[in-house]
């Protein structure tokens, strides 16, 4: 990893692409291309503003640059026994935190201790005026001025060009192990939620159709207390979390639309064409498919969540869940309120803006 | 604008008794839990129902009358003070909680419902809502939503923020809106996290959705005293620095300890200069581990003393004299004004002895009361609002406590919120670009900035104007 600091050049290109009218689409190393609709524009490229600006780990608090890779940053963090408790997976070697961040993905984990946006901190990002600026900070409470660093998150680089990141790391748990057990859909939908109810050391959980497993993470003694109390076989597959979270499992490699279905934990299994499986305690549903988006998007509606077209599929059609007409209008007036020319990254989220 | 007009267009569809205009009867409703500011609302309605609240918002937004939200008034920085030109919305109505779902451990509830009564209702099925806010016996969750509060636990559990699925709001036009949801994502913007420490800028809540979470199976609480307070910050540290992250991390200095001794007796080591109470929570095994290894930490921290709490009886007496702690120092003073800052635990001593300092310089008395393990910093300072110019004193030195905090890299509020006393001291953490992308969020939301309007972020030009008058005395 190469420290340098580019904030002053990629405020000058965002200043010329305002002039100019020209919108430029923000990109790291490009793991994340297939993500979202497709989009024109210049290339503003923030690959090379790389570095942990500060790492605290008394605090639990690292600060580091957008285009810092996300396996430099892991290894720094893991240096001093600490991680990022969302997970994230990377899709690809170059993945940078600001991309990361931008899509708002978080890993197995997720369920158990949080998502991006709830260990994101504080940020700094150039606006569509072309301004610098602060929002949040360093420290875990800090409530003067509207959220925004939070809002950031997931907004796929339509707001504003993040620049620095500021994030609440967590300890590497002491000790994790994997259970396997056999059962049905909706079988283990009711004992994910049910194993969520009680005081366990549960820190992810899948199932693949075939097989629930349930990944125990903490001291000895708790994960060894926990794996009494829940019981099934120990697995020796001590790969299976890093390949779920970076779509390397087998479910992953077939050759159809991959869609991701958010819905609340404990919604009833509803089939669907084409194969399932399950994450986060219920709650995500991936579905490999060539069903017409109507029919998830109506089944992932009935099942009170919504339906985002992953990989694969129409990039040039709506990929994300449509939004209601009150929300529309909030979200477009939002993005006028950061980008009013419509410079960053239009269309990348919703074809409106 | 008509006040007459307004209440016979309010009347059309609030019950008289819904609508409270007369002096007197508008008197409870002049402060917050910051009683220093007060100011008569035009006048106050208390709807019950949703449908109410979106007439309210429809009549004031078509008469153009400001609306300012309150819950329970808990808060401590003036940000249900009233206007005297605009309406006060009381939520303390809407009480009901309307669901608890045991199997996907959500709490469906209306924002007037008590913090605390939440995890009273939940603890049928073993769980619980995880904030708690010191005032928890009497704040509501939509207050809480509204100053995204915190509490001692929250450097393991999170924030209001953390732990809030989804709000239903009312837009300033009487819309209703849906943000947020019961699944883990939702489409769009992370309005949600817009919407918690909004301080009732941006909607009003009027339904909220919480996660719930089970109750720990053992908590144990520690005490170790200190004979000096870099001490004390740095066994926090060393404890984090271990892999440990304690449910609760709290840190008194000697005023506060002898107030709070004085007060509960807890049995608090009154000549100690700093005492520590570490709460550890998780399974059985987890908790014995853990207690171990901090107990270790603390001694080689240089605790002059370590106690674990021998049950369940002394643990809540521990806990008891810390959450006691601010009406304890009040008995010492006939008031007191409560800061909020956050910093970086590595600049904690350097924070006190500026503190300190201050205090001097001021003249009065301040008690420091420390949410150790995210740096959230509760200086209170002791004065007497009836000698002469006493307030203003207290006033100025809470302000230049805050700009350390600022100095230092912290912030000016970390859970209680800007509201209107802080405004000014938003110009200090925040640069005008900054403070203009705020507005341009608040009218994303309110464009024509009806709801609380002169609270949290400054209006423009006010940061220049504050900067010419202002200046402190030293």
């Amino acid at each position: 990893m190469k420290a340098q600091d580019f904030t002053e050049q990629l405020q000058q290109q965002v200043q010329q692409a305002i002039d100019s009218k020209q919108p430029v689409k923000i990109t790291g190393s490009g793991s994340k291309a297939f993500y979202g609709r497709e989009t024109e524009g210049d290339e503003l490229d923030v690959f090379a503003h790389q570095g942990i600006i500060n790492y605290q780990p008394k605090e639990l608090v690292v600060s580091v640059r957008s285009g810092t890779r996300l396996v430099d940053l892991n290894a720094v963090l893991a240096e001093k026994g600490q991680m990022l408790a969302f997970e994230p997976p990377a899709f690809g070697e170059g993945a940078t935190i600001g991309g990361t961040i931008a899509c708002g993905f978080s890993g197995p984990r997720r369920a158990a201790a949080g998502s991006a946006r709830d260990f994101v901190l504080g940020t700094r990002i150039i606006n569509g005026r072309g301004e610098l600026l602060r929002f949040g900070g360093e420290v875990m409470k800090n409530v003067a001025g509207y959220d925004v660093s939070r809002l950031m998150v997931g907004a796929m680089g339509t707001l504003g060009v993040l620049m620095d990141i500021s994030m609440k790391t967590i300890p590497q748990p002491f000790e994790e192990i994997t259970l396997q057990r056999e059962c049905t859909y909706q079988q283990a939908i009711e004992r994910m939620n049910e194993l969520a109810g009680i005081d366990l050391p549960v820190s992810a959980t899948f199932f693949d159709g075939l097989n629930l497993y349930v990944r125990l993470s903490g001291a000895a003694p708790a994960v060894e207390a926990g794996e009494k109390r829940i019981g099934g076989e120990r697995s020796d597959n001590n790969t299976i979390w890093q390949n779920i979270c970076e779509h390397q499992h087998a479910f992953f490699s077939q050759d159809k639309a991959l869609w991701r279905l958010s819905v609340p934990s404990d919604a009833d299994y509803f089939e669907l064409p084409g194969k399932q499986c399950i994450e986060w305690g219920g709650a995500l549903r991936w579905l490999v498919s060539d069903a017409d988006p109507s029919v998830v998007r109506s089944a992932a509606e009935r099942a009170g969540g919504s339906a985002i077209l992953f990989r694969g599929g129409d990039r040039q059609g709506e990929v994300f869940h449509p939004l209601a007409a009150g929300m529309k209008t909030l979200h477009k007036n939002l993005k006028q309120s950061f980008d009013p020319d419509g410079i960053f990254n239009p269309g990348r989220m919703y074809g409106e803006f | 604008m008509d006040r007459k007009q307004l209440i016979n267009r309010l009347a059309e569809f609030l019950p008289a008794q819904s609508i409270i205009h007369e002096q007197e009867a508008l008197r409870p409703y002049e402060c917050d839990g910051l009683p220093a500011y007060r100011q008569l609302p035009l006048l106050a309605v208390l709807p019950d129902t949703i449908e109410q609240v979106q007439q309210v918002m429809r009549v004031c937004h078509d008469m153009q009358v400001p609306v300012v939200a309150r819950g329970a008034a808990t808060g401590l920085s003036g940000g249900a003070l009233p206007l005297s030109d605009g309406v006060l919305l009381g939520l303390s109505k809407f009480s009901r909680i309307i669901e608890i779902n045991k199997q996907a451990r959500t709490a469906r509830v209306q924002p007037g419902v008590r913090n605390l009564a939440i995890s009273e209702a939940a603890k049928k099925y073993e769980l619980y809502y995880a904030p708690d806010p010191s005032s928890q016996i009497a704040c509501t969750i939509g207050g809480n939503v509204a100053e995204n509060s915190g509490g001692v636990h929250c450097l393991k559990y999170g924030l209001t923020v953390h732990n809030v699925m989804e709000v239903t709001v009312i837009t300033p036009q009487g819309e209703l809106l849906t943000i947020g949801g019961a699944a883990l994502d939702t489409p769009g913007f992370d309005l949600l996290a817009l919407m918690n420490g909004s301080e009732g800028m941006l909607g009003i809540v009027v339904e909220v959705l919480v996660k719930l979470l089970p109750i720990p199976t053992r908590a144990q609480v520690m005490m170790a005293a200190f004979d000096d307070i870099e001490k004390a910050a740095d066994s926090v540290g060393a404890i984090i620095a271990e892999g440990i992250i304690p449910a609760g991390l709290e840190m008194m200095d000697s005023l506060a300890i002898q107030a709070a001794e004085d007060f509960v007796k807890a049995g608090y080591p009154v000549d100690a200069r700093a005492i520590l109470l570490c709460e550890l929570d998780g399974t059985n095994e987890e908790v014995s581990v853990q207690i171990k290894q901090v107990r270790e930490l603390l001694q080689a921290s240089g605790a002059t003393e370590v106690r674990t709490a021998r049950d369940e009886e002394e643990r809540e007496l521990f806990w008891k004299g810390r959450k006691a702690a601010f009406p304890a120092v009040g008995r010492m003073s006939p008031d007191y004004y409560c800061m909020d800052g956050t910093v970086p635990r590595s600049r904690l001593s350097e924070v006190l002895t500026g503190i300190s300092k201050l205090s001097e310089v001021y003249d009065l008395p301040v008690a420091n009361v420390f949410h150790a393990g995210d740096g959230n910093l509760h200086p209170l300072i002791l004065y007497n609002a009836n000698n002469p110019g006493e307030l203003k004193r207290a006033e100025d030195f809470g302000a230049e406590i805050l700009e350390l905090s600022v100095k230092v890299g912290g912030t000016i509020t970390g859970e209680h919120g800007v509201g209107y006393e802080k405004v000014h001291q938003m110009c200090v953490q925040f640069s005008e670009p900054e403070l203009e992308q705020f507005r341009a969020v608040k009218k994303a939301f309110d464009p024509q900035l009806m709801l609380n309007p002169g609270k949290a972020i400054p209006q423009p030009k006010s940061c220049s104007e504050h900067k010419t008058i202002g200046g402190h005395q030293h």
